[in-house]
């Protein structure tokens, strides 16, 4: 059942749902990776929430010219407007009175929102009002998309990637140093608006789908799992349209094989699945790796400076470093070197030797800073410098 | 005889505008709230020189050069770049902002840090070429970086850091350099490298500007010296402007305490 709904293969409507969602999910993965790296991943909280009142108030005016409200572009137009106005708040907020930037998120959110549930709830006690749908709008309903709305998700998901693209080089140069952007000549308030701009129409197109409670975590999410795989910008862009679009495609079709389960829960909880797998098992920067490489570092450490007592005749106090040495065979269970142990601590002492010597020399100073304690120095010096470094040991210079 | 007297007409443009103050600052305040960083300051930044801007912590000294690149939006006053507004000369201009300004977890490699010194001159959608590659390879390695190209930026010491960020300001091949704090906290390998491209752009008629905090190195790197606390308290030639009185009219009673801060991070 799911393998059809993977493959599209559950019916007209399934399929567009899954295919808009997915789309949505790579606008939105590839939008919040700007606001993520601008460190604004919140900004789409507060622009979101504020979309809600322009729903309402766009229903209000659509009915009361004649219609029945329910055109999407005209809800989604109105959703824009208002969530522009609320992101003009913030950053009036954020810029001209002393509040931060994320004081200035929490009041607008709450209030647009606040705002947005009064204008619902009165539509509600109207005529007109009943079956308007409304409420699908907090956190999304796919159940009755057309044709109509899943090709307004594609034409803004592919405005969106246009727009990055064309905008790619100043958005990531606003987000590393935003300073110097402005001072080789980039205007920073032109970017900022272009990006909140570009968030903006992901925000309102995904309203439909996810819902406005959840699109930050489409947003940001996937950003944020990206950033685990990769360390170069333009990787984490494409890594996180990626983990957005299948989030999308995945949790659009489970829940079109459970329909008593809400489209824009699943594909949120999706997403994280896709985070927490980056998380936990990312080479780099997952949380696995890095408890693997402190363990193999300590032992790296607990070796060298078993081998550096062993050179200078000192006992192996520590448990772990004992028990290292033994297993390598470089000690007996006594503590005695045995011949391999005294071959390695020898070596051992001959390199700290060495790096002493690179240390404290200005003419080493690009190999000295490549000291860690543990390295051995034939790694980086020259058959010729080593030679230089080893007849200094065999005739030490007069101190200065 | 018509080709020499153009090529005269032009040798005279460009003297017009290597005789002009590279940088000039007009009455310029900013003004943080209600207490200014900076107030009126006059400044006129010799074109091929190396100027040092010199005060005590809180003087105004970064804000002086954000408020000249156009970084800061000032309370009053004008900034002109070789005679034109600063608008319109800004790509003249390599900015090295303080190394502790940016987020250096940001995923971004070394290269591409230096690339981004080219953005525009690539433009938007410029596409980019081996050559332009190459040219950034060019510039870390005059800053002695060329083996870490691929790194990520995280993994550098702080003294690789400036050097890069000098490495990306090469890049832009601008004509004016302005440098804040670019000795702040590197090692003495980096100082020295970082001392040797600066007076290699001088020499190559290039300006130098840089807000120093270490008074003792003053004379031996810079050829001009501002000193600023809030306002500017003395500015010219190094030789006669650097002199005890001055810098006690700049430090006040906070002068034994900056030599003594320096000598103690020296010992």
């Amino acid at each position: 059942m799911l393998a059809d709904a993977l493959l599209l293969q559950l019916g007209y409507n399934a399929t567009l749902v899954t295919l808009g969602a997915c789309l949505l999910g790579i606008a939105a993965g590839v939008a919040g990776t700007f606001l993520f790296l601008r460190k604004r991943a919140l900004v789409s909280d507060a622009i979101s929430h504020a979309t809600l009142p322009g729903v309402g108030l766009a229903f209000i005016v659509m009915v009361s010219f004649g219609g029945d409200g329910r055109s999407l572009f005209g809800l989604l137009l109105g959703a824009g407007v208002s969530a522009a106005v609320g992101l003009l708040c913030v950053h009036w907020l954020a810029t001209r009175t002393r509040l931060g930037e994320d004081a200035a998120i929490g009041a607008i959110l709450s209030v647009f929102f606040g705002l947005g549930i009064v204008i619902l709830t009165i539509i509600q006690t109207m005529n007109s009002g009943r079956q308007a749908g409304l409420e699908g709008f907090l956190l999304g309903s796919t159940a009755g998309m057309l044709r109509s709305d899943a090709l307004l998700l594609a034409i803004a998901a592919a405005a969106v990637l246009a727009l990055v693209m064309l905008l790619r080089r100043p958005l990531e140069l606003a987000a590393f140093d935003p300073g110097y952007a402005e001072a080789a000549g980039w205007s920073l308030a032109r970017i900022d608006l272009a990006m909140m701009g570009i968030v903006l129409v992901v925000t309102v197109v995904g309203l439909k789908v996810v819902g406005l409670i959840l699109i930050v975590a489409l947003l940001i999410v996937p950003a944020v799992s990206a950033r685990f795989w990769t360390d170069r910008s333009d990787r984490v862009v494409l890594i996180a349209g990626i983990v957005g679009g299948v989030s999308g495609y995945v949790g659009a079709a489970v829940s079109a094989v459970a329909p008593a389960l809400p489209t824009g829960p699943i594909i949120v909880l999706v997403g994280f699945a896709l985070f927490l797998v980056s998380l936990l098992f990312s080479p780099g920067r997952g949380v696995l790796a890095s408890v693997l490489t402190h363990w193999r570092y300590q032992r790296r450490v607990h070796m060298r400076q078993g081998l550096l007592a062993l050179a200078q005749g000192q006992p192996i106090y520590e448990k772990l470093t004992h028990r290292l040495m033994y297993r390598a065979g470089l000690i007996l269970p006594d503590g005695v070197a045995t011949g391999d142990g005294q071959a390695a601590a020898s070596k051992a002492l001959l390199d700290e030797t060495r790096w002493s010597i690179v240390r404290a020399d200005q003419s080493f100073a690009a190999a000295a800073t490549r000291y860690d304690g543990l390295t051995a120095i034939e790694e980086f010096l020259t058959k010729d410098q080593l030679r230089e470094v080893d007849r200094r040991i065999a005739a030490p210079q007069a101190v200065l | 005889m018509s080709i020499s007297v153009v090529k005269n007409s032009n040798l005279d443009a460009d003297r017009a505008i290597r005789t002009a103050s590279a940088l000039s600052v007009r009455g310029l305040t900013v003004s943080y709230g209600q207490t200014p960083a900076i107030f009126s300051v006059d400044m006129t930044v010799r074109t091929g020189a190396m100027t040092a801007i010199v005060g005590p912590n809180g003087a105004g000294k970064s804000t002086l050069l954000k408020a000249a690149l156009g970084v800061v939006k000032p309370l009053a006053g004008t900034v002109s770049v070789f005679g034109q507004p600063l608008a319109r000369m800004r790509d003249r201009i390599a900015y090295v902002p303080q190394r502790a300004s940016v987020d250096w977890d940001f995923p971004t490699r070394v290269i591409d840090v230096v690339m981004m010194g080219m953005y525009r001159k690539l433009g938007l959608l410029g596409r980019i070429r081996a050559s332009h590659r190459a040219q950034a390879m060019a510039c870390l390695d005059r800053v002695g970086m060329s083996d870490f190209a691929t790194r990520q930026i995280g993994q550098l010491s702080g003294g690789q850091q400036q050097r890069v960020f000098l490495a990306r300001a090469l890049a832009q091949d601008a004509d004016i350099y302005v440098l804040d704090e670019p000795f702040a906290g590197v090692d003495a390998a980096t100082e020295k490298a970082i001392i040797a491209v600066l007076k290699e752009l001088r020499d190559t008629g290039r300006t130098v500007v840089a807000v120093h905090h270490d008074l003792t190195t003053v004379p031996d790197y810079f050829d001009d010296v501002v000193l600023l606390n809030t306002q500017i308290v003395a500015a010219g030639l190094v030789s006669k402007t650097f002199t005890e009185q001055n810098l006690q009219a700049t430090y006040g009673g906070r002068l034994a305490t900056a030599r003594a801060d320096l000598e103690s991070t020296a010992g």
